[in-house]
């Protein structure tokens, strides 16, 4: 053989170096694709990318096999005539045949009403431009996957601290001393976290996670809590009493930048009761959180303003105003909340030994007052007064959708946020830090509609879709208070859904409830499976017919790269591209990947031609945008405004001059400008000279502490980024929920709830946090399904999407659920025997794997490997549907029927998050005549038209060869 | 170890090659001092060769289906030094050279007495030759068996008997076909092959006897704790990294259950050791041509499922990587 | 003399397998390529890797240890699988210690895989050679390419940097260093092999908390108490 010490790979074939942005998921990474005669040779992570600096994970590296996939879509496809719906029976249409067929069809439901046409998306990264499409179309029901993904982690902490975790706000895990964290199994910034949590650990940082399973990030930690799933409210709650108890909370942090010291109105008769008490005061037009509040001055006993100059409140006590107003900090109110909360409570309900508790309380505590860090770094809060240095609580925390993915969420992510304040940890050194364009008002200033009359034919919505209610009058309600959208957010039901509901979307259709709809488009969601709870009847519903023969839901347009479960149920199926091959942005107007330094976007250019007739869906709802004449997308005369895709990256505002569009790297005419300025024609030029990124690094006065930061804000309002500079007071307390309590009980002024909801308003909306158990758990027997069932993400897997990855698929082939020994045994079987597990909703056979990494009372699998048969051009006998399985055919998309009503959706009744954790089950095993293949199967979905289908006995990928190599072995 | 059927039958197909020409050998010593009826050189030595030379080859053929890249088989003598494989793969064509030369020779009928020794016992060309390919016959067993012994990590096969019983078997399932052989060809050297095909065969099953003792005994020197490094007592694999199966899932497993394992034991020690000397036995009282035949053919099948066994016995270390998947 | 090899630090790895894609990507299309796959889309995909990530778990619940493992090729010192080979076409490198397969001399007669303890060498299925970790012979001395990159694609990839590359026998480079200070170890060392990979063990932070540390004098909880109230008569109503 040639010598492989004299070889130079760049001296092989002709070689093309480009860099784009990853989609192996949503993590984003920046990559450098080297291409050999015109195939992908390999694919690395930029080393000059700020996100991944140079690394790439399992899947970024095995981009090749997504890009040569089988399951390619290639080709327009409409169902044949006459072909039952999901019989995957499709014929080739052409691109404007497709066209006709939409604009036909949304040009009549966009005259007559724009509800009937609804538009989801799942794990995209477009929600800027799908959202706009649907707001300009004017139908309400527009959602993403947030509402099933992870509402509860963003509104938990959002309504509480003006930030979050998942993509808004992380750990400073390079000045953490301590690290705690918590449910997280892989996240969406992955890449990222493990770049930290590495360096974290070398330099000697403690590492703790709390999680039922001890598996990925957990497995490098100094000490795993095993947790009961669903319980960490009654953890962190019971770790605030310790901490309030013990007196190891930051005060000075509690009474600047929360509402600690705030006076609360205590008095249950009054109508305004927990409510904070207001003093007149100017108040800037709009601003919801206005600093007219009272603190108790400790030396002269008196109420005085807040921020009084001199002035250091009580935290403690109860006091009567002048006016006899009986009032309390809302400190006392936490400190009397927590009362009960005791460790040795919360050992009974977590399975967390109450000394364990005890001594992580301590942990945290003294690490946070002892190992304080200083940094030379002058800034000036908002209140004027001058800081020499930044000083922080070295602290930090994760936390994901073991918190979120439960329907106690939202009040266990309230009281981890309040953990995290209590520590004095947020936006400083070591602590949390926010990424722009984070920290945002508390609640955030878009707001829903607010009524049927913000939905009318031929005009864009009156609102945004998804938005921040502050008060129950943000409602999007009719005038006895039911749902305007399709998954009922925003209703009485899940106020505060402010991702939405996608998970009840097509039972909602299905049943007609609120009403029935005409089209529904899915774009990159594979909702007849792992997105959706109850994937069974869910599929059913998809083929369900009314009355009249005509389908439940009539129309339905699936966008999606590859042949997905879901594409089989499309009437109209779009091929898009992947990521090599296509445009896209990932905005500030969206999730972007900024750094806590500053903001940062970035773009994807393509690489490769696109296969066959894929054409980016970007570039269909420009299209259709300007076909339906909708006004974004049109001149005054109706003419179309934009060439395609690119062009409307770079020439789009949001409005008219006002310079902010979906880019904020090199505006102005000659890229001169920032975050705001003129559309510059150069624009993706320069984003391709730069790594595809565009990073701002704030100066590092205005790095930290930004919610209080007065030239961080002042900043970001000029820039843009936020409406007002008012700092952001922490929320320990929560007005707005209150509010909701306060409609619930007949003293708001404003929108009531109906009859049927007001207790479950009542009950759960509480400004401060409290632990109940999860509500399928109150509604199900227990001792007959005594487990918790969960599912977490596998690193080298994205869902349901890399099943058609010929090398990923190797090291996932199928699934088993994993038992504690103790467990399986009570349950009468061995490791890896085929056992059912059965919930109150269903039940589904498979393998069982035997661990000691898992809490005897969970059980858990790797999500979405299982996989329906024929799907993701896999062979029918492909171990994916033969052994594995998909534990949503145990999940239901709704409650049993309870006082509060019959239809609730499975989740959280503060933010409707879908309650994907909060599944109980039982085992046993299979019986030995039963056959060993994973139940339920489903008929094998066939290939498509234009799938390029091939079974090759064998492959052998060399870039520059692949096609030969296949053409000889066809 | 996955039992490799090309090896299996490399293995015991030139062991009765090399048994067998080692039997026309001692026979043409007996029969020159005397003690054994001269044969006629080419109804016997000639067509005893060519039987050996036939089952050296077919051998040979077998291994052909282990390599790769047969077509290269060439290279394998590259690395005489170091290799045993390498050596056998010398060896093998040279004994087989020796063999058909020593078969050439009786066919010609070069018997001419060269010399005498000691005054007494003619040499020829044939018994030169024949004493070389003896010797060629014994390196071979060493070669073939050191392939296996000389892994020390494979315990199972790292030890004397490896040697001991590879050369044994060889030799008593070659004396078993001179004496099939005999029976056949109507000579009378039924008794005289078959006396010494029972002794060697006893000799083997002594020598696997022990040996099986030995590895039921055997404390692997490796265990998880030295294979990843960590120091605990229970330490259980959950993922080996793919689950569709890899090289290392086929090659060194032989996957089947252990009752399976345990029946083919059983097989080969009774058609291996037991039936083949009672067959013999029976021939003797019943004086039929066939029994010989039918006690070397039960002795070979028996000689496959001991190497069958032979590979399925050994743990190999990489092993304790590939125990369990999820 | 030089001897190249990974570290790889079981106190930071994931178990993500950037490692085990990121090798078969390059690989496939580089000089020891390609890698096959055998029945791709299909039932029991099997295909040839470089590089695995296994899991083990250690103890019992609730003392379980979860320990990601990556192995590849350990390019031992006193390699097994290279003088069992007939035919030369394993070898080791003078120059750096990396063992390698010469793909055009090997005849596939599986011997050194037999003869290696770590089940680190694969026959490859269509192509009918052993294959195994080349450690990257190809980039890392691909001038070509930055200095910077001039490393295993497994190094470069690996999201935690739990895979450091280096000159073993160079007792002040990194992976020396990093061997020497944090209690570096070889792979069933009973063997004799002297693997030149080395792994990093579980190394565990913990914090020690006094009582003391709880009750001092600037517990915040003392700002609070309500301030003591005069209760009866004092000496100011008493005293003259
Ligand atoms: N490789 C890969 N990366 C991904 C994805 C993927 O599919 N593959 N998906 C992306 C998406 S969309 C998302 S939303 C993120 C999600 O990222 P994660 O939040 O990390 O997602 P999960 O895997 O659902 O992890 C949930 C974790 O919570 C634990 N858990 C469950 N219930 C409880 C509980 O009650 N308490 C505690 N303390 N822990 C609990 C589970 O054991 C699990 O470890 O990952 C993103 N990143
Ligand atoms: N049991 C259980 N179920 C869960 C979860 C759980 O933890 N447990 N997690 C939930 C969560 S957090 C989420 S976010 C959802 C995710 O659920 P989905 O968003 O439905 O899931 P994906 O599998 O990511 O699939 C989206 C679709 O996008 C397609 N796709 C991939 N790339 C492209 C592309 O470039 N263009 C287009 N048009 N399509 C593409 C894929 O082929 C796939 O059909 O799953 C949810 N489901
Ligand atoms: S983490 Fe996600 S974006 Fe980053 S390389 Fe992996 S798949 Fe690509
Ligand atoms: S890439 Fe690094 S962290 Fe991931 S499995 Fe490999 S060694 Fe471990
Ligand atoms: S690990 Fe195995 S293949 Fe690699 S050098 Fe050592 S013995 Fe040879
Ligand atoms: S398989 Fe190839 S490399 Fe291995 S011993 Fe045989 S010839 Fe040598
Ligand atoms: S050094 Fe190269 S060949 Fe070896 S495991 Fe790493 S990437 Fe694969
Ligand atoms: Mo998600």
């Amino acid at each position: 053989m040639e010598d492989p010490a004299a070889r130079s790979d760049r001296a092989q074939g002709r070689v093309e170096v480009r860099n784009t942005t990853c989609y192996m998921c949503a993590c984003r990474c920046g990559i450098r694709v080297t291409l050999r005669d015109g195939e992908v040779r390999h694919i690395e992570g930029n080393p000059d990318h700020p996100h991944n600096q140079g690394v790439i994970c399992a899947k970024g590296a095995s981009g090749i096999m997504k890009q040569y996939s089988p399951a390619r879509l290639t080709k327009p496809l409409l169902r044949k005539e006459g072909a039952e719906r999901g019989s995957s029976e499709f014929e080739e249409i052409s691109w404007e045949r497709a066209f006709e067929i939409m604009e036909e069809r949304l040009g009549r439901i966009r005259r007559e009403d724009p509800k009937r046409f609804a538009l989801f998306t799942g794990r995209d990264q477009m929600q800027a431009l799908t959202g706009l499409f649907a707001k300009q179309f004017g139908t309400p029901n527009y959602a993403a996957h947030g509402g099933f993904c992870s509402v509860n982690m963003a509104a938990g902490l959002i309504y509480t601290i003006g930030g979050s975790f998942w993509e808004f706000g992380g750990p400073d895990l390079d000045r953490a001393k301590l690290f705690v964290m918590i449910g997280t199994a892989e996240d969406h910034d992955s890449n990222p976290l493990k770049i930290a949590i590495s360096k974290f650990k070398r330099r000697g940082g403690r590492f703790i996670s709390i999680n039922p399973v001890r598996t990925g990030y957990s497995a490098i930690a100094d000490e795993w809590v095993p947790i009961k799933p669903g319980t960490d409210g009654a953890l962190l709650l019971a770790i605030i009493h310790e901490l309030i108890n013990t007196g190891l909370y930051d005060r000075d942090f509690l009474v600047q930048y929360t509402n600690a010291a705030e006076l609360v109105i205590d008095d249950p008769g009054r109508e305004d009761h927990g409510l904070f008490k207001r003093v007149e005061m100017h108040v800037e037009e709009g601003c919801f959180d206005p600093q007219n509040k009272l603190w108790w001055d400790r030396e002269l006993n008196i109420a005085m303003g807040t921020h009084t100059p001199g002035c250091d409140p009580r935290l403690l006590g109860e006091f009567e105003l002048e006016d006899g107003t009986p009032v309390k900090p809302a400190f006392q109110l936490l400190k009397e909340r927590v009362e009960d909360y005791t460790p040795e409570w919360a050992e009974g309900i977590t399975g967390i030994p109450a000394d364990t508790i005890r001594r992580l309380a301590h942990e945290m505590g003294v690490t946070a007052r002892d190992q304080k860090i200083e940094l030379p770094i002058q800034w000036t809060d908002c209140w004027d007064n001058d800081h020499d240095t930044v000083t922080g609580n070295p602290v930090a925390f994760h936390a994901m959708r073991g918190l979120a993915a439960h329907s106690n969420g939202f009040q266990a992510i309230r009281a981890l946020g309040i953990l995290m304040t209590l520590l004095g940890t947020i936006d400083r050194p070591g602590g949390f830090r926010h990424k722009a364009p984070f920290p945002r008002p508390i609640p955030p200033c878009p707001k829903p509609p607010k009524g049927p009359e913000d939905v009318q034919p031929e005009t864009p919505l009156n609102g945004m879709p998804l938005g921040w209610p502050a008060s129950p009058d943000d409602l999007f309600v009719d005038e006895v208070g039911e749902p305007v959208r399709i998954d009922k957010a925003f209703s009485w039901e899940y106020p505060l859904s402010v991702h939405g509901l996608m998970h009840n979307a097509i039972t909602n259709a299905w049943r007609g409830d609120p009403y029935r709809i005409d089209t529904l488009m899915l774009f990159m969601a594979n909702m007849a499976w792992n997105s959706a709870m109850n994937t069974g009847e869910i599929r059913r519903m998809l083929t369900d017919r009314d009355e009249n023969g005509e389908y439940r839901i009539p129309f339905l347009i699936v966008c999606d790269a590859f042949a997905s479960e879901t594409v089989a149920f499309a009437d109209l199926v779009l091929p898009d591209t992947t990521y090599l091959e296509r445009h896209d942005v990932m905005s500030l107007l969206d999730r972007p990947i900024s750094e806590y330094s500053g903001p940062v976007d970035s773009v994807r250019i393509p690489v490769v031609e696109p296969t066959g007739e894929c054409k980016p869906f970007q570039e269909v709802l420009i299209e259709l945008g300007s076909r339906l004449k909708l006004p974004a997308f049109v001149d005054e005369e109706g003419n179309r405004k934009f060439r395609d895709y690119p062009d409307f990256i770079v020439n789009y505002e949001t409005s008219p001059g006002s310079g902010i569009g979906f880019l904020a790297g090199w505006r102005g005419k000659g890229g001169e400008k920032f975050l705001k300025g003129e559309p510059n024609p150069r624009q993706w030029e320069m984003y391709a000279r730069n790594n595809c990124v565009f990073h701002y690094e704030l100066p590092r006065s205005y790095q930290y502490m930004r919610n209080w930061n007065r030239g961080y804000l002042e900043w970001a309002r000029a820039h843009g980024m936020t409406r007002y500079a008012e700092p952001i007071t922490l929320h320990l307390y929560s007005e707005v929920l209150q509010k909701f309590r306060l409609a619930a009980q007949g003293k708001w002024p404003g929108k009531q709830p109906p009859e049927r909801l007001r207790k479950r308003v009542e009950q759960y909306f509480d400004p401060l946090p409290f632990y109940h158990e999860t509500l399928e758990s109150r509604l199900v027997d227990t001792q007959a399904y005594p487990l918790n069932a969960l599912t977490q993400r596998p690193m080298a897997m994205y869902h349901s999407w890399d099943s058609q990855n010929a090398w990923l698929r190797q090291i996932h082939t199928h699934n088993y659920l994993f038992v504690n020994p103790r467990t399986g045994r009570a349950s009468g079987f061995e490791d890896g025997d085929w056992i059912w597990v059965e919930s109150p909703h269903g039940k589904v056979r498979c393998m069982a794997r035997f661990s000691n990494a898992v809490e005897p009372g969970t059980v858990w699998t790797w999500n979405a490997i299982g996989k329906a048969a024929g799907a993701w051009g896999l062979s029918p006998r492909a171990n994916e549907s033969q052994k594995g399985f998909l534990l949503n055919h145990l999940i239901s998309e709704e409650l049993p029927p309870c006082e509060s009503g019959e239809h609730l959706s499975n989740s959280d009744p503060v933010t409707g998050q879908a309650a994907w954790f909060d599944v109980r089950v039982r085992l046993y095993k299979a019986g030995d005549d039963e056959p060993a293949t994973s139940w339920p199967q489903f008929e094998p979905q066939r290939p498509l038209p234009g799938q390029t289908f091939r079974k090759p006995r064998w492959q052998a990928y060399v870039a520059g060869r692949f096609g030969r190599i296949f053409r000889r072995n066809r | 170890m996955h039992p490799a059927f090309s090896v299996i039958f490399l293995t015991t197909l030139i062991g009765v090659g090399q048994g067998l020409f080692l039997a026309l050998v001692t026979g043409q010593v007996y029969s020159l001092a005397n003690l054994l009826q001269p044969q006629d050189s080419v109804r016997f030595y000639a067509q005893g060769s060519l039987l050996a030379l036939l089952f050296l080859v077919a051998g040979l053929v077998a291994s052909v289906f282990h390599l790769g890249r047969p077509e290269r088989a060439w290279r394998a003598a590259a690395r005489w030094r170091t290799s045993w494989l390498s050596r056998e793969v010398i060896v093998l064509p040279l004994f087989m050279a020796l063999v058909a030369l020593y078969g050439g020779l009786h066919w010609l009928g070069w018997t001419e007495p060269w010399f005498q020794v000691k005054g007494v016992i003619p040499v020829d060309a044939t018994l030169v030759v024949g004493v070389l390919g003896a010797l060629a016959a014994f390196a071979l067993f060493g070669c073939t068996a050191m392939i296996y012994a000389s892994l020390k990590f494979i315990e199972e096969w790292h030890s004397p008997f490896t040697l001991v019983n590879f050369t044994l078997f060889g030799i008593a399932s070659g004396f078993m076909l001179a004496a099939a052989f005999s029976a056949w060809s109507g000579t009378d050297l039924v008794a005289f092959y078959g006396t010494w095909a029972v002794i060697f065969t006893l000799a083997a099953g002594v020598g696997r006897l022990l040996s099986l003792r030995r590895n039921a005994r055997l404390q692997h020197k490796s265990d998880l704790q030295s294979a990843i490094g960590v120091r605990h007592n229970r330490i259980e694999q959950k993922a080996q990294g793919f689950m569709g199966g890899a090289f290392n899932t086929r090659e060194f497993f032989h996957g089947r259950p252990a009752a399976v394992v345990k029946g083919v034991r059983l097989f080969f020690l009774v058609a291996v050791f037991v039936l083949p000397p009672l067959l013999l036995g029976a021939s003797h009282w019943l004086a039929s041509p066939w029994l010989p035949m039918a006690a070397f053919v039960m002795q070979y099948l028996g000689l496959v499922a001991e190497r069958w066994y032979f590979f399925a016995e050994a743990r190999h270390p990489q092993n304790l990587y590939y125990q369990s998947m999820a | 003399m030089t001897q190249l090899a990974l570290v790889i630090d079981l106190n930071v790895c994931v178990g993500c397998h950037a490692c085990v894609t990121s090798c078969k990507e390059w690989q496939t299309s580089g000089w020891a390529g390609p890698l096959t796959d055998v029945r791709p889309y299909d039932k029991d995909p099997s295909g040839t890797f470089f590089n695995r990530v296994q899991t083990f778990e250690v103890g019992e619940f609730p003392n379980t240890e979860t320990v990601h493992f990556p192995k590849s090729c350990l390019h031992c010192e006193e390699p097994p699988c290279v003088p069992v080979c007939p035919t030369g076409a394993s070898y080791k490198r003078e120059e750096d210690g990396i063992v390698l397969v010469d793909y055009d001399k090997c005849i596939g007669c599986k011997y050194c895989s037999w003869a290696c303890p770590y089940g680190a060498r694969e026959l490859d299925e269509k192509q009918k050679v052993m294959k195994k970790c080349t450690l990257c012979v190809d980039r890392i001395y691909d001038e070509s390419l930055p200095e910077s990159e001039r490393k295993p694609a497994c190094v470069l990839a690996c999201p935690t940097s739990a895979r450091l590359f280096g000159d073993v026998h160079d007792p002040d480079s990194e992976v020396s260093v990093a061997i020497r200070e944090n209690g570096g170890y070889q792979l069933m060392p009973e063997w004799g092999t002297r693997p030149a990979n080395h792994y990093l063990p579980r190394r565990k932070t913990r914090i020690q908390i006094f009582e003391d540390e709880l009750v001092r004098a600037d517990n915040p909880l003392r700002k609070e108490a309500p301030l003591p109230a005069a209760e009866g008569d004092t000496l100011d109503d008493v005293a003259f």
